[in-house]
Order: structure tokens, then C-alpha cells, then sequence
């Protein structure tokens, strides 16, 4: 029973990652409120589950040639070393808080991708009803 | 940007991407799609793809780290990686179905509310 929670989680924290809107923020705290996975365990199994995902969306990007390797020195090479002492770092941090600093960083990732969203369509509408008003200007000044 | 300046960005976007990616287990692409589009000026496209070339290798040092040091689950982590493969198909399939807006509306809202709970009512 619980394993068809654990599934049926992947399958919505997949289809959130796989139309590439960070998938994995949400699967973390759905496996810790509804498997009552622990909080460090839960964010080990989103690390592995996404892995596998990740190689073969990383092979058709490649493909399609939109990787730009350039990054790799000056963003990713710092990334990884950043990364090895942070993950060390949450053992020395309670689950409980661990869960609670998570709920704060969702928050935050949650109204920055509402206010981006917002501010994009904005942008749009306004270009648009510009264009449409070049377009009327043009078909009357013909 | 001067370039000197634009390598202190990608350095310094870096650092916080993987120490945010390793500490919280996640959300390292989030930050590092809005570097590669909104600060660096990357097509949409291409800061998605790129986004997972750099979040891969923190993922695979931070997930290496966290064995070591003892957070694992064998059932867990082959189900919802299980889990994840098929909905990652189903995602990239549906991105074409769906609008994007209404869907980025949803899990934002979503983002917010999963978030003040975890925060301040556990």
C-alpha cells in the first residue's frame, strides 16, 4: 500500500519535472506529510529519483543541441563544490527544522514563480496589443 | 555586463545554487533556470536544458553524500523513482496539451500553500 503512495508521488513529482517546473521541490514534502518519510530521507530519495529522469532529458537536449557547456566551469564546477558541505551541513540539523526551513524556501520559490508568471503575461498582453495597434496604424496608412 | 563581472555572477549564482540544491535535497534548477534566463540572458529553451546539465552532477555529489552519511530508502527511492520516470514521460507529453500559465498558476499556488504548512503548522 505504501509503495502505491510512493508511486503514485513520482508519478506527480515527474509529470511537475517533466514539463520542467521543478518537480522535485514538490515531491519532498509530499513523501514527508502523506509516507511520513523523515525529512532527510525524503530530500536522499528525490536526489536518486530524479537522477534517471535527468540523463535521458540531458541526452535529447543534447541532441537538439541545446546545452551550452560553457557553464560547466563557471557555474556547475562551484555548484558541485558547494554542494558536498551543504549536504554534510544537514546532519547537524533536526528534522523537524530541516522540514520547517524547507516550507519557508517553497514559499519563496512559489510566489517568485507566481509573480514571474504574472509579470511575463503582463509583458505579453502589452506587446501584443502593441503590435495590434502598429498593425491598425499600418492598414489605415497604407 | 562587464565580463569580469559576469563570471563573479555565474560563480557566485553557483555556490548558492549547489548549497541550496545540497542542503534542501532540491530546488537547485529553479534558481538556476531564472540565472541562465533572466541574469544571463539564455533563450528560455536553452536555460531549461542547461539548467539540468548543471543541477545533474550536484545532484549525483549530494545524493552520494547523503548515502554516506546514512539517509537512504531502498523501497522508497525505486518506487518513486519508479513513479517519477513514468510521470516525467507523461509531463513532457503534456507540456504540448496544457497551458502552460494556468499549470504554472497551480503549482505555484500549490508551492505557497505545501510551504506554510511545512513552515508553521507542523
Amino acid at each position: 500500500m505504501k509503495i502505491l503512495i510512493f508511486i503514485i508521488i513520482g508519478i506527480v513529482g515527474g509529470i511537475i519535472g517533466g514539463m520542467g517546473m521543478g518537480g522535485g521541490t514538490l515531491l519532498i514534502p509530499l513523501l514527508t506529510l502523506f509516507t511520513e518519510t523523515e525529512q532527510h530521507v525524503a530530500q536522499a530519495i528525490n536526489l536518486i529519483a530524479f537522477i534517471p529522469m535527468s540523463a535521458v532529458a540531458l541526452f535529447i537536449h543534447a541532441k537538439n543541441r541545446l546545452l551550452d557547456c560553457k557553464y560547466l566551469l563557471t557555474v556547475a564546477l562551484p555548484a558541485v563544490a558547494a554542494s558536498i558541505p551543504a549536504s554534510l551541513l544537514v546532519k547537524y540539523v533536526g528534522g523537524k527544522s530541516l522540514s520547517r526551513y524547507f516550507g519557508i524556501f517553497l514559499m519563496i520559490l512559489g510566489i517568485y514563480q507566481l509573480v514571474s508568471l504574472i509579470v511575463v503575461k503582463v509583458r505579453k498582453r502589452k506587446n501584443q496589443s502593441n503590435k495590434d495597434k502598429i498593425s491598425l496604424y499600418k492598414s489605415v496608412y497604407k | 555586463m562587464k565580463k569580469k563581472a559576469q563570471t563573479v555572477v555565474k560563480v557566485s549564482g553557483g555556490l548558492l545554487i549547489g548549497f541550496i540544491n545540497g542542503f534542501f535535497g532540491g530546488g537547485g534548477g529553479m534558481l538556476c533556470v531564472p540565472l541562465l534566463e533572466k541574469v544571463l540572458g539564455e533563450p528560455t529553451k536553452k536555460a531549461h536544458a542547461t539548467a539540468i546539465l548543471i543541477i545533474l552532477p550536484i545532484s549525483v555529489a549530494s545524493a552520494v553524500t547523503y548515502l554516506v552519511n546514512g539517509y537512504f530508502s531502498l523501497a522508497g527511492t525505486l518506487s518513486t523513482g519508479g513513479g517519477v520516470i513514468a510521470g516525467g514521460a507523461a509531463g513532457a507529453l503534456l507540456l504540448k496539451k496544457l497551458p502552460p500559465f494556468v499549470v504554472g498558476i497551480i503549482f505555484a499556488l500549490m508551492m505557497v500553500g505545501v510551504g506554510a504548512r511545512l513552515a508553521f503548522f507542523s
